[in-house]
């Protein structure tokens, strides 16, 4: 199969440039992270992290043929050649495939993305009625693995400032959570031109979350929550 | 060389490790967490079914039965002392996870969801319980997910993506923090701390077909053995019955738990031959090892007969959509299959290592020393599956693995609070304190014509062949003589990538010097051990002997020596369960 791979050495002193691949590789059944350890072997230089190869812990998403997807669960048979693979966008380049996720951790930690509850804790589980947790469906499955919030424009432009498909899907996990007592303050902290409302409904972060879920509508019920506190 | 300094330093970014940064965190103690990877893509965040604590939400249970289960599933080599207390522990930890935030599914009254699992009973060998709590088939996602949050709020300072080297150690044993190397930059750190805690997780990438992520490759234990310190139990592991065939992935138990079964080529339930009263929840090594014979005895499905179908399409498409949803996409994935319309190939895939660094039930390290076969060594810490505490005995019970992180990790924490009280202030570093580390790394700078990747593919390859769910004497015998040839090779080896930033070829080579100790750790223990126990079978030596080894084996470096030690048969305040024949 033909690849076409990013890479970037930056002790080397040259420019990023694009490096064709070929590998002797039997594309049924397997995923491009097979391919991908396949070519590290023969080419030890090549870098990227990997680690559950499940798509379950997020470590390998990387920008494939012009789509944001996770090495590990993207099959080969689905990828049109020659299968063009870039480090995600958006995000500074520390070499080849692996970017400096910092920025996107930071609007993470900004949606302050821990449960708040000051009431006394029970000797046992406080009650949680299945409705009320299957308002977390789709919500806390996050695996921080950046394929939205760098397939956003708006982040793109604004990675300072606004938060980004993933954090605000955080921050929604726990106002949508009945145990959480701090939803007035996580709105607070989002009513802001920049940090919510950068968000224009473009939906690249529904078309790239590997995990199926729905960061537009997240924020979209985050919007009206605070048009609802208004009135 | 980067010095860094602490009160408490964790190896490792996983539910153990994090749980006991946690511990410390909130008691305003300076804490670091070195992990190699950002926490979060640790392999807690595969563990799919749940964790267990006889909350008795669904069904009458009581946390006596769930030590009887321990002890018997562990086919009685565990710690009976260490498993009472860590059954006595699971409700207060798992609310304790619960209050955190951790997004549990709930029952109609609103109480944490819990599921049925392998080797549960009621009433000390009873009918099946209901005992393993769950967040749908995400619990390890959930769960290490909610500890990094709570870490966050509680101001741990994390070293993401710093690989650790080795242990320092003063002259009488101290354990005084340990040496690094920054992935990103490529420089090498030395960070200091009064107490330090392994928690690097298990080695299932020793085995080719394995559960477990490509980041398992046994790096606490390789520090715990160029230290001159013994691994307890390293011929233990567990070889889950249902990995996706050929691939490895893991289709939890709780696939079972929640009505699944296993078929054969004829479409038997064959596990009711092996276990007529349990059947597909019998304990894991009775499943792996039945659904083993039913493909070498030619009963195997598909076209080389190579594995089993894992039955739920009679669950509905409903139940599998709210209990099930990572087992369906996996299916979908990897094995091309929607489980809700045909069954899952499955085959048994290495998962779990139950023996590790020999620990007590506070999580300290303890090694034969001058005063007894026991003695902790000072400021060193182990806990999570990098440990042998032991509570998993020979054979893990699903559901054990998670509440063993969240007990020790939370208990390991609790002491290192008075470790850091008792030694308010750090000892003198030794002046020589990196020089080990400094000429590993240097060997790694020497060129050499063998290359780190095709090695490591031969050693999981050997692994597997020789010492995978039955071992015989010269099995393993030939498994140890492939592994001096691979050592050999490991010594003409060199890399071709001689930067320093983001050099993951060099990171795969230092990880392969861990998973070369772990393997010969592993074969010399299970050529000694001439039993077969929980997940430990030797065809040569079929029965389990309870006179000659009803006893942990303890690993050394130095002369590949396995001594051994005795198996605490007395609880804290329970009954000790005597040693039975283990039926289900």
């Amino acid at each position: 199969m033909r690849f076409r791979l990013y890479r970037y050495a930056p002790e080397s002193g040259e420019k990023p440039f694009m490096q064709d691949v070929e590998l002797d590789i039997e594309p049924a059944g397997r995923m491009l992270l097979d391919a991908l350890i396949a070519i590290k072997a023969k080419d030890e230089t090549l870098s990227l992290r990997r680690s559950c190869r499940e798509g379950v812990c997020g470590s390998d998403a990387m920008n494939v043929n012009g789509r944001n997807r996770l090495a590990c669960i993207t099959p080969l048979s689905e990828l049109k050649q020659p299968i063009e693979v870039r480090p995600l966008p958006g995000l500074p380049v520390i070499r080849d495939l692996v970017v400096d996720m910092e920025p996107f951790y930071k609007q993470y930690r900004s949606v302050k993305p821990w449960l708040v509850n000051e009431a006394p804790e029970p000797e046992v589980e406080r009650l949680q009625s299945p409705e009320e947790r299957a308002l977390l469906d789709g919500a806390y499955e996050c695996i921080l693995c950046a394929c939205c919030t760098t397939s956003c424009p708006s982040f793109w432009w604004h990675a300072e400032t606004f938060v980004g498909p993933a954090g605000l899907l955080q921050a929604y996990r726990f106002i949508a959570d009945s145990r959480d007592e701090d939803a007035a303050a996580r709105l607070d902290n989002l009513e802001d031109p920049y940090r919510l409302y950068r968000c224009r409904g473009i939906m690249n972060c529904v078309d790239a979350c590997p995990k199926g879920l729905n960061p537009t509508e997240a924020i979209g019920r985050i919007k009206s929550l605070l048009v609802k506190r208004r009135v | 060389m980067n010095l860094r300094r602490f009160d408490a330093l964790i190896v490792g970014g996983g539910g153990a490790g994090l749980r006991a940064a946690l511990q410390l965190a909130r008691s305003g103690y300076k804490v670091a967490v070195v992990s190699k990877v950002f926490p979060t893509r640790s392999h807690t965040v595969s563990a799919q079914g749940g964790i267990t604590a006889a909350l008795g939400n669904v069904d009458d249970d009581r946390w006596e039965w769930h030590f009887y289960d321990t002890v018997k599933g562990g086919d009685w080599l565990g710690d009976q002392d260490a498993i009472e207390f860590m059954c006595r522990e699971a409700a207060s930890a798992v609310y304790e996870l619960e209050h955190m935030g951790l997004p549990f599914s709930r029952l109609a009254g609103g109480k944490i969801y819990q599921r049925p699992f392998g080797g549960q009973s009621k009433n000390f060998g009873g009918e099946q319980a209901t005992r393993t709590c769950a967040a749908a088939d995400r619990t390890g996602h959930a769960l290490l997910h909610t500890l990094y949050q709570q870490n966050l709020a509680a101001r741990t300072q994390f070293f993401d993506e710093v690989f650790a080297l080795d242990l320092v150690r003063d002259a009488e044993g101290y354990c005084l923090g340990v040496t690094a190397l920054d992935i990103e930059t490529g420089e090498p750190l030395l960070i200091e701390a009064r107490a330090t805690l392994l928690a690097t997780g298990g080695a299932g990438r020793v085995f080719w077909n394995s559960s477990n992520a490509m980041i398992n490759t046994g790096d606490g234990l390789g520090m715990v053995l160029r230290a001159g310190l013994p691994l307890q139990d390293m011929e233990f592991w567990q070889f889950h019955p249902t990995g996706i065939a050929g691939v490895g992935c893991l289709i939890t138990e709780g696939v079972r738990g929640e009505g699944g079964y296993l078929l054969n080529r004829h479409g038997e339930r064959f596990m009711e031959r092996y276990a007529p009263h349990a059947r597909d929840l019998a304990g894991r090594d009775v499943v792996a090892r039945a659904i083993a014979i039913e493909i070498a005895e030619g009963r195997g499905c598909g076209p080389h007969g190579d594995y089993v179908e894992a039955k739920l399409d009679h669950l509905g498409a409903a139940v599998i959509a709210e209990k099930l949803p990572g087992i369906r996409d996996l299916s979908i994935r990897f094995a091309g299959v929607d489980p809700a319309k045909s069954p899952i190939p499955v085959a048994p895939t290495a998962h779990y290592m139950m023996g590790g660094i020999p620990t007590n039930l506070h999580g300290q390290v303890v090694a034969p020393a001058r005063f007894g076969p026991e003695e902790p060594v000072p400021g060193l810490y182990a806990v999570g599956e990098c440990a042998c505490v032991s509570v998993h005995g020979a054979n893990r019970l699903g559901g054990n693995s998670l509440l063993d992180l969240v007990v020790f990790g939370r208990a390991a924490g609790k002491h290192m609070l008075e470790t850091l009280r008792e030694n308010p202030y750090p000892r003198p570093m030794p002046a020589d304190a990196a020089a080990a580390s400094l000429a590993r790394l240097a060997r790694w700078a020497q060129p050499g014509s063998e290359r780190v990747a095709a090695i490591t593919d031969a050693l999981r390859r050997t692994m597997q062949t020789h010492c995978g769910v039955f071992r015989t004497e010269a099995t393993l015998r030939a498994g140890l003589a492939e592994l001096d040839r691979l050592e050999a090779r490991l010594a003409q080896a060199g890399l071709t990538d001689s930067s320093r930033v983001f050099n993951t070829a060099r990171i795969e080579a230092l990880e392969l010097e861990n998973l070369m100790a772990v393997a010969r750790a592993t074969l010399v223990s299970a050529l000694a051990r001439t039993e077969s126990r929980g997940a430990h079978t030797r065809e040569d030596h079929p029965q389990r002997d309870d006179a000659r080894w009803l006893k942990h084996s303890l690993y050394s470096r130095a002369g590949d020596a396995v001594d051994a030690k005795p198996v605490r048969l007395k609880p804290l305040t329970l009954e000790s369960v005597k040693p039975e024949k283990r039926v289900y």
